[in-house]
C-alpha cells in the first residue's frame, strides 16, 4: 500500500504546526489537507489497513463509498477553514484544529468500534480547546460543559461496544441497529454527538462561544461524523424518521428569537442535521444518497455561513443582532458571500441545498410519510426564513448600527470565495457530487415542477417576512437569553445540588443537635447521681447502716420462722 | 471604501421600495406560472394551486407569531445563566 492512514497526516502535521511559527507555519498549515487529498486519491476502494491489540484486530481504515464521501469532504472542509484562520498567531487553536480535523479523519475511516470510539474521545479532547482559546470566562464555562458531554457520550460508545463485543464477539463497524442494550447504547452516543432533541444543547451553547474561526472548525465535523455514524449503523431504523422530523422543526422556533447570530445558525445547523437523520430513518436509496448528500452541502454552506459571521465578530467584536446592522456598507464582499450561503441552506434553485434537500423530502413522500413530508416542508419555509434571510438581514442590512468596519482579512475572503463557489457548482452542477454518493442517482433535481415550487415556496416566506416587518408584527432582536433543556443542567441541577447541600447540611446540624441534647441529658443524670450532690456519692453515716444490717437481719429472722 | 460621505444602495428609500415591488414582482409570476404549468404531482396535496405559495407564507407567518409567544415564556435576561 502506497497510502498512508489519512489521520497520520493530519497528526503529523500538527506537530510540525507546533514547531513552526510564521510564513514557515502557514505553509505547513496548507500543505497538511492538499497533501492528505493527494494521499486520499492513492486510497482505492476496498484498500485496508489492520493492526493486532491485544486480542482485537483493528481496523484502522476501510475505505468504500461512504467513507471516501466524507473523507473528501473533510479535507475540503480543513482546507478552507484552515485557510479561513490563517491570519491566527495563536499555537493553541492552530494545533488543536488540526488535531481535530484529524480526529474526524479517523473516525470515518475506522472499519471497527473500538478505532472509532479512540477517534469519538479525540474529536472532544481536540475540538475544546476551540472552545478555551477564546479565553473568556463565559468560554470556559462553555467548554467545561461541552467536555462533559462529549466525553459522556464517548463513554456510553464504549459500554455498548462492550456489550456488543461481548454478546457477539464482534466488534465491526457495520449496521447495527436498535436491538439490545449495545444497540440503544451506542444509538444514544451517536444521538448526543447528533444533536437529537433533548441533547442538543452543548452545540448551540458552545459554536456561540467559540472563538470566530474555532466555530468553523467545530460546524465542519462532530455532527458529520455522528451524521456518518448513522448512516453506517443505522439505515432504516424507523425512530429516525421522527427524531429527524422534530430536530428540523422545533429549533426554528428558537432561531427567530434568538440574538446571538452564531446561536441562530447554530439552531438551523440542528434544522439541518434533522433533515439528514430524517433521510437515513428512510433508509432507501434515494433518501439516504440525499442524506449523505445534504451533509456535504451543509459542511460547505454552514461553514460559509459561520466564517461569514465569524468575519463580523473579528472585525466589530459584537455577534447580537439588535447591536449590529448596515454592514455591507463597510464589508461588501463578505455580505455577498453570506448571502450565497443563505441561499444554499435555503435550498434556491443554483444554489447546494437545492440538490439535496428535495432527495430526502422526495422519499419521505414515496414512502408514504405526507405528514412527516409537511414537518420538513415547514422546516424548509422556516430555515429560509431564520438563516436565509434573518442572517443577512440584522447583520449587513436593517437598521444602520453606525459601525464602519473594515473588510475581512484576505485570507478570510479567500475561504469564503472558495467555499461560495462549491455552493454554486454543487447547485448548478450536483453531478460530480452524484458521482460520489453511495448508491446509483437515479434524481433529476431540475425539473420545470421542482424549481417551480421551490421559488412559490421560497419567494412567499419572503413575502411574509417582508409584510411582518412592514406591519410592525416582526419581533425586534432583543438583547436576552432563551430558556432550552440546557436548563435543566444549567440551572436545574445547580439548584437542586445546592438544594441538597443545603439539606444536608440542616440534617446535620439536626442530627448533632438531638445527639447533644441526649448526651447533656445522660450528663446531666450522670451528674445528678454521681456528683457531690448525688444520692450514689453521699457519705452515709455508720448508724443507719447499722440500722438497715439490723432490720434485714430481723426480716430474715421472721421469715425464717414462718 | 472611498468616499466619506458616500451613498449607499439602501440609503435612498426608495431602492428599498424597488426591492420590496421586485419581490411582489417575483411572487406574482411564480404564481401565475401555477396555472400555466402542468406540476408533476408526487401526493395530491400538493397539487392544489398554489399549494406551496401558500404554505410557505402561512408557515412563516405562523412560525414567527408562535415564536413571539414563545419569548413571553421562554426568555430571560443575559446574565441569566451567570452566577
Amino acid at each position: 500500500m502506497t497510502s498512508v492512514a489519512p489521520f497520520m497526516i493530519f497528526f503529523v502535521g500538527a506537530l510540525l504546526v507546533a514547531f513552526t511559527d510564521g510564513r514557515v507555519r502557514q505553509g505547513v498549515l496548507l500543505a497538511i489537507p492538499v497533501l492528505g487529498a493527494i494521499n486520499l486519491l492513492g486510497l482505492g476502494q476496498g484498500a485496508g489497513l489492520q493492526v493486532e491489540l491485544m486480542d482485537y484486530r483493528l481496523t484502522l481504515v476501510r475505505v468504500d463509498s461512504l467513507s471516501l464521501l466524507f473523507g473528501i469532504l473533510f479535507h475540503l472542509a480543513a482546507f478552507i477553514a484552515i485557510l479561513f484562520s490563517l491570519h491566527l498567531r495563536d499555537t493553541l487553536q492552530q494545533v488543536t484544529g488540526v488535531l481535530y480535523a484529524g480526529s474526524a479523519l479517523g473516525a470515518v475511516f475506522a472499519g471497527d468500534l473500538i478505532t472509532l470510539f479512540i477517534f469519538w474521545e479525540l474529536l472532544a479532547i481536540t475540538s475544546v480547546f476551540l472552545v478555551l482559546a477564546r479565553r473568556t470566562e463565559r468560554a470556559f464555562g462553555s467548554a467545561m460543559r461541552y467536555i462533559t458531554i462529549q466525553v459522556t457520550s464517548g463513554v456510553i460508545l464504549l459500554a455498548g461496544v462492550l456489550v456488543r463485543s461481548f454478546q457477539t464477539g464482534s466488534i465491526e463497524f457495520g449496521f447495527i441497529g436498535l436491538e439490545g442494550l449495545a444497540g440503544w447504547l451506542i444509538f444514544i452516543a451517536i444521538g448526543i454527538k447528533c444533536a437529537f432533541p433533548l441533547l442538543h444543547n452543548w452545540l448551540t451553547d458552545s459554536y456561540a462561544e467559540a472563538t470566530p474561526t474555532g466555530t468553523v472548525f467545530l460546524s465542519a465535523f462532530t455532527t458529520k461524523v455522528a451524521v456518518y455514524a448513522l448512516a453506517r449503523a443505522y439505515p432504516g431504523t424507523e425512530l429516525l424518521i421522527y427524531i429527524g422530523a422534530v430536530m428540523t422543526m422545533f429549533p426554528i422556533f428558537y432561531a427567530v428569537i434568538e440574538n446571538d447570530l452564531r446561536r441562530v445558525l447554530a439552531y438551523s445547523m440542528i434544522n439541518q442535521i434533522g433533515f439528514m437523520v430524517c433521510g437515513i430513518g428512510i433508509g432507501t436509496a434515494l433518501a439516504l444518497n440525499g442524506a449523505v448528500a445534504h451533509a456535504f452541502n451543509d459542511v460547505i454552506f454552514k461553514g460559509l455561513l459561520f466564517m461569514s459571521m465569524g468575519a463580523v465578530l473579528y472585525r466589530t467584536g459584537k455577534i447580537n443582532g439588535s447591536e449590529l446592522g448596515g454592514l455591507y456598507k463597510s464589508m461588501p464582499y463578505t455580505t455577498g458571500f453570506c448571502i450565497v450561503g443563505a441561499a444554499s441552506i435555503s435550498a434556491f434553485p443554483l444554489f447546494a441545498g437545492f440538490v439535496s434537500k428535495s432527495m430526502v423530502m422526495l422519499a419521505a413522500l414515496e414512502t408514504g410519510h405526507p405528514i412527516v413530508w409537511l414537518a420538513l416542508l415547514f422546516a424548509s419555509a422556516g430555515v429560509f426564513h431564520h438563516a436565509g434571510i434573518k442572517i443577512p438581514f440584522f447583520a449587513f442590512f436593517s437598521y444602520d448600527s453606525g459601525i464602519r468596519t473594515k473588510e475581512a482579512p484576505l485570507n478570510m475572503l479567500i475561504a469564503m470565495g472558495l467555499a461560495a463557489f462549491i455552493c454554486i457548482f454543487n447547485g448548478s452542477y450536483p453531478w460530480v457530487l452524484y458521482s460520489l454518493l453511495p448508491y446509483p442517482v437515479d434524481y433529476e433535481p431540475y425539473t420545470v415542477s421542482h424549481v417551480l415550487t421551490q421559488s412559490q415556496l421560497l419567494f412567499f416566506s419572503a413575502l411574509a417576512f417582508c409584510w411582518l416587518k412592514l406591519a410592525g408584527l416582526y419581533p425586534p432582536e432583543l438583547p436576552g437569553v432563551n430558556i432550552d433543556a440546557e436548563w435543566s443542567y444549567r440551572k436545574a441541577l445547580p439548584a437542586a445540588a445546592r438544594w441538597g447541600y443545603a439539606m444536608a447540611v440542616a440534617f446535620r446540624q439536626n442530627v448533632v443537635d438531638r445527639l447533644q441534647r441526649r448526651l447533656e441529658r445522660l450528663m446531666r443524670e450522670i451528674y445528678r447521681h454521681h456528683g457531690p450532690q448525688g444520692i450514689l456519692a453521699r457519705t452515709w453515716p455508720t448508724g443507719s447502716m447499722a440500722f438497715w444490717a439490723t432490720l434485714l437481719l430481723g426480716a430474715y429472722l421472721i421469715l425464717y420462722y414462718l | 471604501m472611498a468616499g466619506k460621505r458616500k451613498q449607499h444602495l439602501f440609503d435612498d428609500p426608495l431602492n428599498v421600495k424597488r426591492a420590496i415591488y421586485l419581490l411582489y414582482a417575483i411572487c406574482g409570476i411564480t404564481l401565475l406560472a401555477d396555472f400555466l404549468v402542468r406540476r408533476h404531482i408526487d401526493h395530491p396535496w400538493e397539487g392544489t394551486i398554489g399549494f406551496y405559495a401558500i404554505y410557505g407564507f402561512v408557515a412563516c407567518v405562523l412560525l414567527v407569531l408562535i415564536a413571539k409567544q414563545m419569548r413571553k415564556v421562554l426568555m430571560r435576561s443575559d446574565d441569566y445563566y451567570d452566577d
